[in-house]
């Protein structure tokens, strides 16, 4: 089998329940290499629950998550190995507060792929030039704005060269100015190559960036396709409701 | 802010309180006894150096600090790894977490003084090879660390809970295990932010190590003791109180210090 034919990763019948709710309803979804898929919905519709269950941050209740050919859920696969694959960034950063913005990042490369500190840091600076934050290399997180924070996270991903980005809302948490900064970074993302499964409520860059995207509600994938099928032609009703709401709001 | 009135009426209040506490003291019908028996200069002196029949204080006090210094290293350690096995999850650990549970519970429920008593005279009566042919001071010092360690164990088992999971999260996704999670990004954490109630109960310790006295060791408090029974004066308990002060006020400033700085750096980071 070659790469192409492998999906990046591929969710089977996944189930997920918090106490009596269930969250995720059996979610049936591939993605292929270097291909981009946004997941849009309202808020609750499942979204984030999704992507923390792709690196098994929760347990999921049924089904199954298949990285590049490999079974995550499988007995007996060793999570920690799987997840060096797989880079996430949350919509809160979540970086550690009490190392600096190079040792967020070379944390992970020094202890989990053991590579030496002068290795690691190289690495690190130069996505830190790439993404225009060499000069806060040195700077603790609070010291930054969100949108930098958010920069360093995304950074501190792709210092494990993540064959697989999932991104959560990662704009939400911040002012409306700083957004576009950090969209940009993961359009040049894409542009690159990297296979990315995205949940956003910012529709517009979901169009801009995503090959194919998905509609969520209740837990469940209602209507998928191109962006620009469903962004205009929608075909089922609640994907069509939720769409003129954000209209709506101005924010499409 | 403090305006002319309110310094004016907070000196006034000063001078009047402290005013009326001396005319108190200095009414009292036993004044002049206190006098002499507390804070004669004399007795003051010759109990902090000592004499050829009764022990220095201020020698006595170093045992203390001795005991006090050896017990917080350990205290510091056994503490950490019983809030750590506490929270390992998953039923295989089940009977760690019971163990750890378990001694929170014991030592935390059992008046110190007691535990030194089964220690010290328990153990030794046991017969048992090493163990039971420890010095008392030993002994004073595994009762104290297996108390404190109760305590310092819950002190740091709620800087672990502190701890949003999110940090534990963003740890496991990005590779790094269980272990290692808990070593890099949630124990420096969780340690930073019980600095002030872990010096506040080394200030408890460091009190406590005079009950070690009931194993016959000559600590600070013992050595008074002996002074005053054999001189009629308890100049020598004045001595040993100011020798535990001088040691607890810098460490109680310095809590003070760190509290203050620890709310400094929250209150900068919620505006960034």
């Amino acid at each position: 089998m070659n790469a192409a034919e492998t999906p990046a990763l591929a969710l089977e019948g996944v189930r997920k329940s918090f106490g009596e709710t269930e969250v995720l309803k059996g979610i049936d979804l591939t993605v292929a290499p270097h291909e981009v898929v946004c997941l849009i919905g309202a808020s609750g519709s499942g979204k984030s629950t999704l992507l923390r269950c792709v690196n098994l941050i929760e347990p999921l209740d049924a089904g199954r998550v298949v990285v590049e050919g490999e079974e995550i859920t499988a007995q007996g696969v060793d999570e920690n190995r799987i997840r060096r694959r797989i880079g996430i960034v949350y919509q809160a950063f979540n970086l550690f507060p009490h190392m600096t913005v190079l040792r967020n990042i070379t944390l992970a490369p020094r202890e989990v792929l053991g590579m030496d500190r002068a290795e690691s840091e190289e690495r690190a600076l130069s996505l830190l030039e790439r993404f225009g934050l060499s000069d806060r290399r040195g700077e603790y997180p609070d010291r930054l704005s969100g949108g930098q924070q958010q920069r360093v996270a995304i950074v501190r991903a792709l210092a494990m060269r993540p064959h697989l980005m999932l991104l959560d809302e990662v704009t939400s948490a911040l002012d409306p100015e700083l957004v576009a900064e950090v969209l940009n970074v993961i359009r040049e993302l894409a542009d690159e190559g990297m296979t990315m499964l995205i949940a956003t409520h910012e529709m517009g860059f979901a169009r801009d960036i995503a090959d194919r995207v998905c509609f969520l509600e209740e837990g469940r994938i209602l209507e998928e396709g191109p962006p620009e099928r469903i962004f205009t032609s929608p075909e089922n009703p609640r994907t069509r409701r939720f769409l003129s709401r954000i209209i709506a709001a101005g924010r499409l | 802010m403090l305006g002319g009135r309110a310094v004016l009426v907070s000196s006034a209040s000063t001078v009047l309180f402290f005013t009326v506490i001396v005319v108190i003291v200095a009414l009292a019908p036993g004044s002049g006894l206190v006098a002499e028996r507390f804070f004669s200069p004399f007795h003051l002196w010759r109990s902090l150096v000592g004499s050829e029949s009764e022990p220095s204080v201020l020698s006595a006090f170093l045992l203390n600090v001795y005991i006090f210094a050896i017990s917080e290293v350990l205290i510091l350690i056994l503490a950490l790894v019983i809030a750590v096995v506490r929270q390992i999850p998953g039923p295989v650990f089940f009977p760690f977490r019971m163990v750890a549970v378990a001694y929170t519970d014991l030592f935390r429920g059992v008046p110190l003084i007691l535990i030194l008593y089964i220690i010290g005279f328990g153990v030794p009566g046991l017969g048992l090879a090493f163990f039971s042919y420890l010095s008392d001071i030993t002994y004073g010092i595994i009762a104290l660390v297996l108390v404190y360690s109760a305590y310092v164990a819950e002190v740091y088992r709620a800087g672990i809970e502190s701890v949003h999971e999110s940090q534990n999260a963003a740890a496991r996704s990005l590779g790094l295990s269980r272990w290692q999670s808990l070593r890099f990004v949630i124990l420096p954490q969780a340690v930073r932010r019980v600095i002030p109630p872990l010096l506040n109960d080394f200030i408890g310790l460091q009190k406590d190590t005079a009950l070690v006295s009931v194993l016959g060791s000559i600590e600070a408090a013992r050595a008074a003791q002996i002074y005053g029974a054999s001189q009629f004066n308890y100049a020598s308990y004045v001595v040993a109180a100011a020798l535990f002060i001088l040691i607890t006020i810098p460490l109680a400033r310095f809590t003070d210090r760190l509290i203050a700085r620890d709310k400094r750096r929250r209150e900068a980071g919620a505006l960034a």
